[in-house]
C-alpha cells in the first residue's frame, strides 16, 4: 500500500484530516464573521450589500468558497468513519457512572455538538446561500452608486424579523461555541502542535475564540431583531 | 551424589576470560536447529531469552502472568550495582566481588560472584544502548548513588523505579525478537513438570492458565528463571502469583536445592494491619537515612498506643527508646538489613510494638523536618510518603511511620555449577531461582545485577558447553512415552486436589503455613521451635491434602486449582527450609540461630564446620531429604566476624 | 467515631468465557475493613463465595503494590476506582462509604476481549510493542553507557514517559477505547533519546499501524487517558506522537509494513 493511503487510512492520518479541516473552518469563521458584522453598519445594509455582492464576484472568494463546502464535507464524513471506528472499538459499554466527571463536556460530546452544527449549517445555508443564489431577491440602489445590488441585507433582516428563527441561531452558535472549545485545542494537539510551553496558550486563545466567535455571530440576529422589533 | 561446581581452572581473575575463550562453542548452523525453553519472563528470563534468541537459538519463553512485562522484577525499587568506577571513589570489580562475598556472610562461591562482578558493567552500557532512562547528572552522565551501606557509589538508578526500567529494557529486547519469530512466547502458561528423557531436562509441560490444558514443549535445553520463593510466608514484599511450583517439580525430578532457608527479611516495610492482609509493601531502605527508630521505653505506653489511648507524639523523649541507636552507636539506625529487623523483632516480642497487632515500630521524622525543614525531606522521600498515607491513611509529616520487616527475597535456590547448570543435565536455573551469588544475605541493588548478568552475559556462553555436545539429538518427540508419562502425572496431581472436595480454601492453607514459617522459620529460629515447625508443617500436608476444596473444573480458568497447586508445594518447600535450618547449625546472614550468638547477641558463624552449601535431594514429601555439600574454598576474601557496634 | 468496617452491596459482572453472555450479579458483603485495599475486599468476597459452594469472581492482579500493571477493573464509572493516581491494589476501603453500592466491571474495548468475569486479554499491547517499541541492538553491541550524554531533563522526560506500567487504564477510560496514550509513551521515551533516533521513523509507523489493526478507537484528545492514568503519564506524548508521524509522512524512505527495521 503506498504511504499516503496508508496515512489516509490511519486513525493518526483520518484525525489530521479532521484536525486541517477543522481548522480551516475556523480561519472560514473569522472571515465570514467579519463580513458579517457589517449587518451592524448603521447603513441600511449598504456595506453588508457592497460586500456580498463583492465576494459573489470574486473568483477567489468563489473557489475558496468550493473548497469550503468539500472540507465540511470531508470533515462530517470523516467524523462518521472516525465515529463508526469508536463504536466498533467498544462493543459493550459501562453501566458504571462516575460521580464526577474528569473531562471536559463538550470534549466527550463533540458528535452531538457537530450534528447540531451541521442541522444549523443546513438551515443557514437554506435561508440565506441558497436564496441569494437561486432565489428571487429583491434589489437596492443606493444613493451614488451606479448600479443596483441585491438586497441580501433585506433578505437577513426580514429572517431575523422571527424571534424563532433569532433564537434558533442563537442557540445554535452555543453549540458552535462548545464544539470550537474543544475542537480548536484538539486540532492542534492532533497536528502535534501543542506542547508543554504552547498549550497555556494555545488553551486560553482556543477558549477566547470559542467564547467571542461566537458571541459575536449571535450578537447579530439579536440585534437585528430589536432593531426590527423597534427598541 | 558428588558435586561438581566446575569451577575453570587458573586464578579468581583470569578464570572467566579463559573460560570464554576455551568454552566449546555451536555453530550458526547448529544453533538454528536448537531449541531452548525459558520459564519465567524477569529480568533473567527475558534477558536470557532474548539474547539466546540473537545468537540464533530457538526459543519457546513462558510466564504465568497476561504479559511478559509483569514479572516481579518490575517491582525493585532502588537500583543495580556496577563496577564502573565512573564517580573515581575506587570502586573496582574486585571491591564489588569483595563487598558481595562479604555481604553474604562468606556463604556464597567465590568464582561465580567474580564473574558477577565482571559482567556488571557490560550491564549498564547494554540498558544504556537499550533506552533505559537511568538517572543523570547535569552534564548528562550518568548518576550513582551509595546503597546499603557501601562506602562506594556504584548503584546505577531510574528514579524508585529501576526494577521498571530494565524490566522493559529486557522486555524490549525479547519483543524484538517475538517479533522475528525466534522466541515464542506463551503468557499465561504455567510449568506444572519437567520433562527429562535419558536423565537430561528435554521439555516441559506446561499448563494454559486460560483453557486449563496442558501442553507438552520440548527443547534441548531447559532455563528455570521462575523467581524467588517468598512467598511461602504467605506474607511478603513478593507479588500474589509469585511461586515455587516449577523450580519444585525440577527439584522433585532430581535437581537439588541449595540453601533453601536463607531468606532475606527487609527491615522497613508497611507492618500488616489485619487477617484479610494479602500483602506487605516495602518501603525504601533509604528512609532510614533521616528516620529514627523507636518504641515507648514502657510497655504501659505500648499498650496505650496499640489500643489507640496514646499517640507517638503524646510520649516524651524520655519514655522512648532509640533502640538501634542505643545498641549501635556507630551504626545506629543504619545497620544491616538482618541486623534491623532482628533488632525490631526483639523489641516487638518484648512487649513494646505498636500497631494494634503488636508487630511494628516507629520510624519518626519529627527530628530530621525540625532539622532540614518539611521541604528538604519531601524532595527526598516524597513520593514514599504518599505512597505511605495512600495505604495507611496516615500522614508522616505529622505522625511517624509504622514499620515492620518483612519477607523480601530468598538467597536460596536450585543448586547450580559454574555453568549455571542444575544437577539435572541441560536444565538450567538463573536469577532469583538460583542460590549462587548472594551466599547467605544480598546487598541491596544486587538482585537486579546478578538476574541481568546471568540472562545477558553468562548463560549465553555457559549454556553452549552443554548444547555443543547435543548437536546430533534432534529435540525428542513430545509422543515419546517420557513427555505422556509427564502429562498424566500433572493431569493427575491436578485430578487429586480437585477430588479432595474438603472445607478449607487453599489460600487458608497458605495463611497457616505462613504463620508457621514466619514463627519458626523466619528472623530468629531455634532447634526447639524448627523441631515443632516439622510437626506442624507435616500435619497442615496431611490436612490440605484431605480438606482442601477447589471448585471449578481442569479444563478452564481457574485461579483457585493454580493457587492450589502452588501452596501444595510451598507445604512441601517449607518443610526442607526448616529441615536446612535446623542442620545449619550456626548463624549467618539472613539465618540466625538463637542458639549461635556472640554474647552480644550478634550472628555466629561457624566456619570450621559450616563453610558449604548444603545441597537437598528430594525423597518424597514427607520424607528425610539428603543433603549433599559443596565446600566453600576462600582464596581471596578470607571470613571476618562482622561487627557494627 | 470512624467506623472501621463497611457493609457494602457488590454489582460484579460476571462472563464464565470470551464467547459466554455476560451479565451483572449482586452480593451483599459484610464488614469489610476500612484499611483493606480494594483486592482484599475482593479476595473476601471470594472466601464467602467458596464457602458458600459458588465460583470466585476472576480477577486479575499481581504485584499489588502499583507497579506490574496486572489489575484493572472499572470501579464506579472509573478505571482504578475514584482516586487519581492510583491503582486498584493501591485503592483502599476507607474511600467508600458504609453500606455503599460498588459497581465493578471490567476494562471494555474490542481489543481487551474478556477472559471471564474481571479478567481481559490485553495481549493487544504486547503485539503493539512487537510492531516496535524496542531499539535494535543485540546483547554485547553497546558502547559505554557515557559515550553518549544525554542531557538530565530529557533523561527525566524519558522516564516520565517510560514509567507507563502497561495497564490499559488508558483505553479502559477512552470514549473511543483508543490506545494512543500507551503507544506515544513508548514511542516518546524512544524519541527523547539519542538511542532512540535511528529507528524512530520507522518505530512510529509501525506502531501506529498495530495499534490500529488491533481494532483500538481513534484519539479524540478528551484527556481521559491521562486523568485516569495511575502513572500519570503526560498527553504531551500523544502530541509528540502526532508530530513524529506527520514527520514521518515527509521523511523519505519506504513504510516497511508490519515490523520495525531490524538487524541480521
Amino acid at each position: 500500500m503506498s504511504p499516503i493511503k496508508l496515512f489516509l487510512l490511519s486513525s493518526n492520518g483520518r484525525k489530521t484530516v479532521m484536525a486541517l479541516t477543522g481548522l480551516f473552518l475556523i480561519l472560514f469563521l473569522v472571515v465570514h464573521l467579519a463580513g458579517n458584522l457589517q449587518l451592524l453598519v448603521p447603513d441600511q445594509g449598504r456595506s453588508f450589500n457592497e460586500y456580498s455582492h463583492f465576494m459573489s464576484h470574486s473568483l477567489l472568494i468563489q473557489t475558496v468558497s468550493k473548497l469550503n463546502f468539500a472540507f465540511i464535507i470531508l470533515h462530517v464524513l470523516y467524523s462518521l468513519w472516525l465515529t463508526k471506528q469508536a463504536n466498533a472499538a467498544r462493543p459493550v459499554g459501562y453501566q458504571g457512572r462516575p460521580a464526577k466527571e474528569m473531562t471536559t463536556w463538550s470534549s466527550r460530546n463533540m458528535g452531538i455538538l457537530g450534528t447540531l452544527v451541521l442541522a444549523f449549517l443546513l438551515v443557514h445555508l437554506k435561508g440565506f446561500w441558497f436564496e441569494l443564489k437561486f432565489g428571487e431577491v429583491p434589489v437596492v440602489l443606493y444613493p451614488g452608486a451606479e448600479e443596483s445590488l441585491p438586497d441580501a441585507f433585506r433578505v437577513v433582516s426580514e429572517a431575523y424579523a422571527n424571534p424563532m428563527y433569532a433564537l434558533f441561531y442563537v442557540l445554535s452558535m452555543v453549540a458552535v461555541g462548545f464544539h470550537l472549545y474543544h475542537g480548536f485545542q484538539s486540532a492542534f494537539h492532533t497536528l502535534g502542535l501543542s506542547n508543554y510551553r504552547y498549550k497555556p496558550m494555545i488553551r486560553t486563545v482556543g477558549t477566547l475564540f470559542a467564547v467571542a466567535v461566537p458571541a459575536l455571530f449571535a450578537l447579530i440576529p439579536v440585534v437585528m431583531y430589536l432593531q426590527k422589533a423597534g427598541y | 551424589m558428588k558435586l561438581d561446581s566446575k569451577i575453570p581452572e587458573g586464578t579468581l581473575q583470569e578464570r572467566w576470560t579463559r573460560y570464554r575463550s576455551t568454552v566449546p562453542l555451536v555453530s550458526p548452523a547448529n544453533k538454528r536447529k536448537m531449541e531452548i525453553i525459558v520459564v519465567g519472563t524477569g529480568l533473567a528470563g527475558a534477558s536470557a531469552a532474548a539474547s539466546l534468541a540473537e545468537l540464533g537459538y530457538k526459543v519457546k519463553a513462558f510466564c504465568f502472568q497476561d504479559s511478559p512485562r509483569r514479572a516481579h522484577s518490575i517491582a525493585a525499587q532502588g537500583g543495580i550495582n556496577a563496577a564502573k568506577n565512573y564517580q573515581n571513589d575506587g570502586d573496582s570489580v574486585y571491591r564489588l566481588f569483595y563487598d558481595t562475598i562479604k555481604g553474604g556472610d562468606y556463604r556464597a562461591r567465590e568464582a561465580n560472584v567474580h564473574r558477577l562482578a565482571e559482567v556488571s558493567a557490560s550491564i549498564i552500557d547494554q540498558c544504556v544502548a537499550q533506552g533505559v532512562p537511568f538517572a543523570r547528572d547535569y552534564g548528562g552522565m550518568l548518576d550513582n548513588r551509595s546503597f546499603g551501606g557501601t562506602q562506594v557509589s556504584r548503584t546505577f538508578y531510574a528514579r524508585g523505579q529501576t526494577g521498571q526500567q530494565l524490566l522493559l529494557g529486557a522486555y524490549s529486547a525479547l519483543n524484538r525478537q517475538i517479533a522475528k519469530k525466534q522466541v515464542t512466547m506463551y503468557s499465561r502458561h504455567e510449568m506444572v513438570e519437567l520433562v527429562t528423557v535419558d536423565g537430561k531436562a528435554k521439555g516441559i509441560i506446561a499448563k494454559n492458565l486460560v483453557t486449563g490444558e496442558l501442553e507438552r514443549h520440548s527443547a534441548h535445553a531447559v532455563v528455570l528463571a521462575s523467581g524467588g520463593y517468598g512467598n511461602v510466608f504467605y506474607l511478603s514484599t513478593n507479588a500474589m502469583g509469585s511461586n515455587v511450583t516449577a523450580a519444585w517439580k525440577a527439584h522433585r525430578h532430581g535437581a537439588l536445592f541449595g540453601n533453601p532457608c536463607f531468606t532475606q527479611i527487609h527491615p522497613t516495610c508497611l507492618p500488616q494491619s489485619g487477617e484479610y492482609q494479602s500483602k506487605l509493601t516495602l518501603m525504601s531502605e533509604s528512609l532510614r537515612n533521616d528516620g529514627r527508630v523507636w518504641v515507648p521505653a514502657i510497655k504501659e505506653d505500648a499498650l496505650a498506643v496499640r489500643e489507640g489511648r496514646l499517640k507517638a507524639g503524646d510520649i516524651p523523649e524520655d519514655r522512648r527508646d532509640y533502640y538501634l541507636e542505643r545498641k549501635y552507636p556507630a551504626f545506629g539506625n543504619l545497620v544491616p538489613r538482618d541486623v534491623a529487623s532482628r533488632a525490631a523483632k526483639e523489641v516487638c516480642d518484648a512487649g513494646h510494638g505498636v500497631a494494634p497487632t503488636g508487630l511494628a515500630v516507629f520510624l519518626d521524622f519529627e527530628d530530621s523536618i525540625r532539622r532540614l525543614g518539611r521541604n528538604t525531606i519531601s524532595a527526598r522521600y516524597g513520593n514514599l510518603f504518599e505512597m505511605y498515607e495512600k495505604i495507611t491513611g496516615d500522614n508522616p509529616y505529622e505522625t511517624p511511620m509504622k514499620i515492620y520487616p518483612a519477607v523480601h527475597y530468598t538467597m536460596g535456590g536450585l543448586w547450580v555449577d559454574y555453568d549455571l547448570m542444575t544437577t539435572v543435565p541441560g536444565l538450567y536455573a538463573i536469577g532469583e531461582a538460583n542460590f549462587s551469588d548472594h551466599g547467605a544475605n544480598r546487598l541491596g541493588a544486587s538482585a537486579l545485577m546478578q538476574g541481568l548478568a546471568d540472562g545477558y552475559f553468562v548463560l549465553p556462553y555457559t549454556i553452549g558447553s552443554y548444547l555443543s555436545s547435543e548437536i546430533r539429538h534432534a529435540a525428542p518427540s513430545t509422543e515419546d512415552p517420557a513427555f505422556v508419562e509427564a502429562e498424566q502425572r500433572a493431569l493427575a496431581y491436578q485430578q487429586k486436589i480437585l477430588g479432595i472436595q474438603g472445607r478449607r480454601s487453599p489460600e487458608s492453607f497458605h495463611r497457616e503455613l505462613g504463620k508457621i514459617m514466619w514463627e519458626y522459620c523466619g528472623m530468629a529460629r531455634s532447634r526447639d521451635g524448627l523441631t515443632h515447625a516439622l510437626g506442624l508443617i507435616d500435619q497442615l500436608h496431611k490436612d490440605f491434602w484431605s480438606d482442601v476444596r477447589v471448585s471449578g473444573t481442569l479444563a478452564s480458568f481457574n485461579p483457585e486449582l493454580d493457587k492450589a497447586q502452588r501452596v501444595a508445594d510451598f507445604i512441601e518447600l517449607g518443610r526442607l527450609m526448616v529441615c536446612d535450618a535446623l542442620a545449619r547449625e550456626e548463624s549467618c546472614g539472613g539465618h540466625f540461630r538463637v542458639e549461635h550468638q556472640t554474647p552480644e547477641g550478634e550472628a555466629l558463624r561457624h566456619d570450621d564446620n559450616f563453610a558449604y552449601v548444603a545441597a537437598w535431594e528430594y525423597t518424597g514429601a514427607l520424607n528425610e531429604p539428603v543433603m549433599h555439600r559443596e565446600d566453600l574454598v576462600f582464596e581471596a576474601a578470607h571470613p571476618t566476624q562482622r561487627s557494627y557496634k | 467515631m470512624e467506623s472501621t468496617s463497611l457493609n457494602l452491596r457488590l454489582q460484579v459482572w460476571r462472563q464464565p468465557s470470551t464467547q459466554a453472555s455476560g451479565k451483572f450479579e449482586t452480593y451483599e458483603l459484610p464488614s469489610v475493613p476500612v484499611h483493606a485495599s480494594f483486592l482484599e475486599m475482593l479476595d473476601l468476597l471470594n472466601e464467602q463465595l467458596i464457602t458458600e459452594g459458588r465460583e470466585p469472581v476472576a480477577f486479575d492482579h499481581d504485584c499489588r503494590e502499583g507497579i506490574c500493571g496486572m489489575c484493572s477493573l472499572y470501579i464506579n464509572g472509573r478505571a482504578h476506582g475514584p482516586q487519581q493516581g492510583t491503582t486498584t491494589c493501591q485503592l483502599h476501603m476507607r474511600h467508600f462509604e458504609d453500606g455503599e453500592t460498588i459497581t465493578i466491571e471490567p476494562f471494555r474495548a474490542k481489543a481487551f476481549p474478556v477472559v471471564r468475569d474481571l479478567v481481559v486479554n490485553r495481549s493487544a499491547f504486547d503485539r503493539i510493542q512487537q510492531a516496535g517499541g524496542y531499539i535494535t541492538v543485540n546483547t554485547g553491541n553497546a558502547p559505554d553507557g557515557n559515550a553518549v550524554p544525554i542531557p538530565k531533563t530529557d533523561a527525566d522526560e524519558a522516564f516520565a514517559a517510560a514509567a507507563c506500567i502497561g495497564c490499559g487504564a488508558c483505553v479502559a477510560a477512552c470514549k473511543n477505547a483508543s490506545a494512543m496514550l500507551f503507544v506515544s509513551a513508548k514511542v516518546s521515551q524512544y524519541a527523547l533519546l539519542p538511542q532512540g533516533q535511528p529507528e524512530h521513523r520507522e518505530r512510529v509507523l509501525s506502531m501506529v499501524q498495530a495499534m490500529d489493526e488491533e481494532g483500538f478507537g481513534h484519539c479524540t484528545n478528551t484527556g481521559a487517558c491521562e486523568a485516569e492514568c495511575p502513572k500519570g503519564i503526560s498527553v504531551e506524548n500523544i502530541a509528540r506522537l502526532n508530530r513524529s508521524y506527520l514527520g514521518a509522512q515527509f521523511s523519505g524512505g519506504g513504510h516497511a509494513a508490519g515490523g520495525g527495521s531490524s538487524m541480521a
